[in-house]
């Protein structure tokens, strides 16, 4: 593996709220490489988009606690100053968030808000030059008329042309990291496949090193080279694309991979679901945080297993789950496909 | 834009009906507004036959509705006559306008300004001392009556400290520095009020749009707090001042300077319309009431298209009523 680009060490994010502190982030690490599109995996709240905009330093307030290190080129930037991180955030790590209508400003052309990331970090490059710029860059992200739409609002565009804006806006300066926060997931189904596609062409030509942040496992077979699945804030199995989806170690996993709707198989009369809701934060249970709602649970899920190789068969493929690779290759199997079996 | 300026001007015009059909059947059904016995004067309670030819003379015996529809003709003709100076309404507003648009416009400069000025402060230093400070401020500023306030100006600024005079008018062509510093006390007075109002107003809109997706996009491309706040913050926080002014605006130079004008002893229209009050004189009334509802319709339609070219996601004409 080349030299990480991006480098998290034991990211921990706690806010203070009224009911308690809230540890969103517990203990995150991992490495990105140049070229490389990571996916980090988990439902709301499990600390996957808090992980992201931490590193940005989009988190920071009066009430949250940060530790860990997350170096950029060996730069570190949990740490750094709120004007040197403004000198990352845009020109070397690029964000796209969720829902493009809101993300853009509505009451500023289109043109405008990339021209305005241009110089915010480029004095030198004059208005004119700027708009030349984002004219190529919505040409290359696939907006036809790129020259007439440059002048268009967030609310005259479709929703998949304001995301392809978004990207254009984010890449404009040529970032070495793309944070993508569920860049699809306010998107026709049809328009998801698009942006994906999009995403992967970007990520190939440019060399863009990607993290790719979904609750959606089918968009991150598209295009991930390796996957984080975090659950309540930890992450609780980390693995190449191939391992996490055809050797998954821990039953949270289990119960992403089962809740998929796949079509080279027979639709099962009821969609599986993992049982119960995540806990909250606030008060997790001691030990694995997925326990109250799993049906492999015994005893010594009380202490919290570490992130290890396990049952994986690279060191790079690791989990949090205290069952044997045996139990797991036994208890994953349910009904000839991958799934977490239904309460005992 | 044509539709919407044809639709407008409807609008105004059904306005001016209306308030005008108002206050003429207000006048004519309040006890002692007999307009014939004021004009006749103490005489007239021992003569009716002066009663009566007053009556015959001004139109008094016809019908309400023809009365309505003579004193129509004469307000667009231009010679409206009060029932007790007997003095051209139209001369007297026209020569009431430059004080009270001076006193108007002048307390709309500080107002606005300094509204936003302490709406942005406490947005950007919420929960802190400045804050703190600009909300018992602009707290103390709302509940303050104008002509309580225009009363404690006038004790201690002008006959303890003799700091400003007491008022009357100087006009702008006259001498423009007299013409501001009688207009100082004034203006403060009438712009009070609405920077208290204007700076919560703002304050909250921006703590709102704080937490906007947009505002994060825009920190996450890598601009400064100072031009998240101004470009994307402020700018869009101001739309509904933008609104607010307009309105308030509108309404204040309609009479809503009424208070304040008086106290200062102005002589502006807002003066006028209090003494044709005070002596139940028609002409006058319904003439500076159409003057003030003309100025609220116009700057309601002002408001509009201000807000479709601050908001582009609003469209004039289409869908809006």
């Amino acid at each position: 593996m080349s030299e990480a680009l991006l480098a998290v060490r034991d990211l921990r994010v706690e806010f203070v709220t009224e009911g308690g502190p809230l540890r969103a982030v517990d203990g995150v690490s991992f490495d990105l490489s140049p070229g490389e599109v990571l996916a980090i995996v988990g439902e709301s709240g499990s600390g996957k988009s808090v992980t992201a905009q931490t590193i940005l330093g989009l988190t920071r307030s009066p009430n949250a606690r940060i530790e860990g290190t997350a170096s950029l080129r060996g730069e570190e930037l949990l740490a750094a100053s709120e004007a040197e991180l403004r000198k990352v955030r845009g020109d070397r790590i690029a964000m796209v968030f969720q829902d493009p209508l809101t993300s853009l400003n509505p009451v500023r052309r289109v043109g405008d808000q990339i021209v305005e990331a241009i110089r915010a970090h480029r004095e030198r490059i004059g208005r004119g030059e700027a708009r030349g710029l984002t004219v190529e860059m919505l040409d290359s992200v696939g907006i036809p008329q790129p020259e007439r739409r440059i002048d268009d609002y967030p609310h005259e565009l479709s929703g998949g042309m304001r995301q392809r804006a978004m990207i254009a806006m984010a890449l404009a300066l040529d970032p070495e990291v793309l944070i993508a926060d569920e860049p699809t997931t306010a998107l026709d189904v049809t328009i998801q496949a698009q942006i994906l596609d999009l995403l992967r062409r970007l990520n190939r030509e440019r060399d863009l090193a990607t993290v790719l942040i979904s609750h959606d496992l089918g968009v991150v077979a598209e295009i991930a080279d390796r996957v984080l699945v975090m659950y309540a804030g930890r992450v609780v199995e980390e693995g190449a694309l191939d391992e996490i989806f055809y050797d998954p170690q821990h039953p949270y996993t289990w119960g992403l991979l089962g809740s998929l709707t796949r079509l080279d198989r027979e639709r099962p009369e009821r969609l599986p679901q993992i049982r119960g809701a995540p806990p909250s934060l606030l008060d997790l249970p001691a030990g694995c945080a997925f326990r109250p709602r799993c049906p492999h649970a015994f005893g010594r899920c009380t202490e919290l297993p570490a992130l290890e190789t396990r049952g994986g068969e690279t060191a790079g493929h690791r989990d949090r789950c205290w069952l044997t690779p045996g139990e797991k290759r036994e208890s994953r199997a349910v009904g000839g496909r991958i799934a977490l079996e239904e309460a005992r | 834009m044509a539709r919407f300026a044809a639709r407008r001007l409807l609008g105004m015009l059904l306005v001016l009906v209306a308030v005008t059909v108002i206050v003429f059947v207000i006048f004519n059904v309040i006890p002692s507004s007999d307009p014939a016995a004021r004009i006749a004067g103490q005489r007239g309670a021992t003569d009716p036959q002066l009663i009566a030819n007053i009556n015959r003379e001004w139109g008094f015996d016809e019908s309400l509705p023809v009365q309505y529809w003579r004193m129509m003709e004469k307000v667009f003709g231009g010679d409206l006559i009060s029932y007790t100076t007997r003095q051209s309404v139209d001369e007297q507003i026209w020569e009431g306008v430059p004080a009270t648009f001076s006193l108007c416009i002048g307390a709309a400069v500080i107002w606005l300004s300094l509204g936003v000025l302490f709406g942005y402060l406490s947005a950007v230093r919420a929960g802190g001392l400045t804050d703190r400070a600009l909300t018992i401020l602009a707290l103390v500023g709302i509940s303050m009556p104008v002509f309580w306030l225009a009363a404690i100006f006038l004790y201690y600024l002008t006959f303890k400290v003799e700091l400003f005079p007491s008022g009357s008018y100087v006009p702008l062509t006259q001498n423009p520095l007299d013409w501001a510093y009688h207009l100082v006390l004034p203006w403060l007075t009438l712009a009070v009020i609405f920077v208290g109002f204007y700076s919560r107003v703002l304050r909250s809109n921006m703590l709102d749009a704080m937490h906007e997706d947009y505002v994060r996009t825009a920190r996450a491309k890598g601009l400064s707090d100072r031009q998240v706040r101004t470009r994307h913050v402020l700018r869009n926080s101001l739309i509904p001042i933008v609104t607010l002014f307009g309105l308030d605006f509108g309404v204040v130079i309609g009479g809503g300077a009424i208070l304040t004008e008086s106290i200062f002893n102005l002589q502006g229209v807002g003066q006028y319309a209090a003494e044709a009050i005070e002596n139940l004189d028609l002409p006058p009334i319904m003439a500076v009431t159409m003057f003030a509802a003309f100025f609220i319709v116009l700057f309601n339609a002002l408001v509009d298209i201000a807000y479709a070219w601050l908001d582009p996601r609003i469209r004039l004409g289409g869908s809006a009523r």
